[in-house]
């Protein structure tokens, strides 16, 4: 086949180049500075190398909120995909409740960030929260923003509450795009519901599915506004993910170097792990 | 292998039907042979799909039963009524290999193993999917997908009957005639009851022993090829079913004939010259000749259009304000502006309101 050049396309490239290099590209490279770099302010900066780098992988206090944020992760991940999936094959396919239940569904989505942690809070405060109340009137010893378990329990509750809605939606956007055909071929073969869930619901949501568990991932792996709002990263470190931690460090210790390289080590796990979801989830899509 | 009736059917998606028009399917009495092939054809929306999918069980008809060798199995899903259906768009089972689509069926009514694979191999080779049964069935095209469809049908040795819902939509032109073909030798060779829906009049004619033809919820023919095209019932059949379609012209009866426009075109049945209702006389295009020069009577008309089908000419002729169309073959001399038509008198004939008066 014979390709045709042209440099006169990198004119029409261009601005989309530039556009990028103005949100995203320079603004990274301002971080990229400071993490190779010392400073003491008033623009005086030496250079530090790798030095940051590897205090930031070599500091317990960021092996322990990676760790953290390894739990929550995989914890939400566990509840909300299948409890997503659930709720999305519990939903009616047909008649005057669909669009009442997709409203339902997405109004925990349309609610500000700071808002459902400050919903969360005050829900979950145990002197007079509904459900802190609710929970200590039947005899459990709950107190959020005392005890580290109790904390967990209460930020992934609220991130359940909060984010499982996405799923929802996306896997019932799968499960309406079979046609009827395939539900009656399995009747007629004779599939158990098993087997039809196995064989065709699951298959025919596994694109919708990929893009939940990789939005669900990204996005809580970078949880911030609800969580500094509901627990600030506490009771302690209990709750201290990285995000909080890196905001801990960036403007509460004024730490701009280690900060920087914490930023990027970040980013780039973040790449990584989509990377390899997104890989594992994607490859029998070849064959 | 069942012989299948269809019993005072009636069928509305709407509840309480009150009006002729909320019934999908207006009053059906049917039989269909063990063994035999037939087709359901009809223009879009006539209600053929609803009837096979009340044959397979997917739906309950209002009114009426089903019965499969005598047994009633209106309330029977359609797993236990043993019946496959391939669908206009090809279903398989996409994880699975075409070896685990074909087993399917078996495996869920738990055949044992070894029986399975036997079936299984027996059924690939019969539809050519033998150099395939490892290959993931999700890769296929659409052919080979309709086949798969039609191999789980054929591997469960307790199918009553195998309904194809417009099966050749999305294949392609070349490969239509060639899977007719093998559909049509598979049904020689298994001789289980097919039931082949679909709105295109070659399909029906060159797959089926015996074709029915629908319309608007009801059944307005039930024949062979070769009857549906010299005899329609009705001249819906004969509109639909031919290219072109037949004639059909509003008449008179006047002194035992068919009188179109003042002139007699063909012998009346006595039955027509009496009751009411809305006269036409119905002949299809190749049975409609010239007059030969000065050759006495015929339908005064004139030519208006001429289109060379290759072997034969498509003739339309304006007479009296009544198109008419006629098959010349080819070297048969095209008379110019004005010509007299002659209906041959045995293929002619008289549909009051629609229906053949016989």
């Amino acid at each position: 086949m014979n390709k045709t050049h042209d440099n006169r396309a990198w004119f029409f490239v261009l601005p989309v180049v530039a556009l990028v290099a103005f949100n995203a590209i320079i603004p990274l490279m301002t971080v990229v500075n400071y993490s190779v770099q010392e400073t003491f302010g008033d623009n005086v900066f030496f250079w530090a190398g790798v030095t940051w780098f590897e205090q930031v992988l070599q500091s317990q206090r960021f092996h322990n909120a990676l760790g953290r944020q390894l739990i929550f992760t995989f914890t939400i991940l566990a509840i909300e995909i299948p409890l997503g999936v659930a709720i999305a094959l519990a939903m009616p396919r047909k008649g005057p409740w669909v669009p009442v239940c997709l409203v339902l569904m997405a109004l925990p989505l349309l609610i500000p960030w700071n808002v459902v942690g400050a919903m969360w809070n005050i829900f979950a405060l145990p002197d007079i929260g509904l459900l802190g109340r609710s929970l200590n009137a039947l005899g459990f010893n709950y107190n959020f923003t005392r005890q580290p378990g109790d904390a967990w329990f209460t930020l992934i509750l609220m991130d359940v509450w909060h984010w499982t809605s996405l799923v929802v939606l996306l896997a019932y956007a799968g499960l309406v795009s079979i046609p009827d055909a395939y539900y009656q071929a399995a009747r007629i073969d004779g599939a158990s519901s098993f087997a039809i869930f196995r064989y065709i619901q699951l298959p025919k949501m596994k694109r919708v599915l990929t893009i939940a568990v990789l939005l669900r991932f990204m996005d809580s792996f970078m949880i911030y506004t609800e969580l500094s709002v509901l627990t600030g990263g506490g009771p302690g470190n209990a709750t201290t993910l990285l995000s909080i931690d890196l905001v801990k460090i960036a403007l509460g210790q004024f730490d701009l170097g280690p900060a920087a390289a914490m930023s990027l080590i970040y980013f780039l796990i973040i790449l990584l792990l989509s990377w390899v979801f997104y890989t594992l989830m994607m490859r029998n899509e070849q064959q | 292998m069942a012989r299948i009736v269809l019993d005072a059917l009636r069928h509305a998606y709407g509840p309480a039907p009150a009006s002729d028009g909320d019934w999908a399917l207006k009053r059906l009495d049917l039989e269909w042979e063990d063994g035999g092939a037939y087709a359901l054809l009809g223009p879009s929306g006539c209600g053929k799909t609803t009837l096979l999918s009340i044959i397979s069980g997917l739906l309950r008809p209002t009114e009426g039963r089903v019965l499969f060798d005598g047994e009633d199995v209106t309330a029977l899903p359609p797993d236990r009524r043993h019946i496959a259906q391939v669908f206009q768009f090809p279903v398989v089972y996409d994880t699975m290999t075409v070896y685990d689509n074909l087993a399917f069926p078996l495996r869920n009514r738990g055949v044992a193993e070894p029986e399975v694979d036997a079936r299984v191999r027996e059924i690939a080779g019969m539809i050519d999917l033998t150099h395939m049964l490892g290959r993931r069935a999700a890769g296929l095209t659409a052919d080979g997908k309709q086949k798969i469809s039609l191999g789980r049908g054929l591997v469960r040795s307790d199918v009553n009957a195998i309904m194809f819902d417009e099966p050749l939509t999305v294949i392609d032109p070349h490969l239509k005639w060639q899977l007719r073909s093998k559909l049509k030798e598979l049904h020689q060779r298994v001789r289980t009851t097919m039931i082949y829906v679909t709105h295109d009049q070659t399909e029906a004619l060159t797959f089926a022993d015996k074709v029915v033809v629908m319309n608007q919820g009801e059944v307005v023919q039930i024949g062979t090829p070769v009857e549906l095209f010299e005899r329609p019932q009705h001249t819906f059949v004969g509109h639909f079913i031919g290219s072109p379609g037949m004639n059909v012209l509003p008449c008179e009866i006047a002194g035992g004939k068919a009188v179109v426009a003042g002139t007699p075109v063909a012998d009346c049945p006595p039955a027509a010259a009496t009751g009411s209702g809305r006269l036409e006389v119905g002949v299809r295009p190749e049975f409609v000749r010239f007059a030969p020069e000065g050759g006495g009577e015929g339908l005064p008309a004139r030519v208006v259009k001429v289109s060379d089908a290759g072997r034969f000419s498509i003739v339309e002729a304006q007479a009296q304000g009544h198109r008419v169309k006629l098959l010349v073959p080819e070297g048969v001399a095209i008379p110019g502006e004005s010509a007299l038509l002659r209906f041959d008198p045995d293929r002619t004939a008289v549909y009051r309101d629609g229906w053949i008066v016989n």
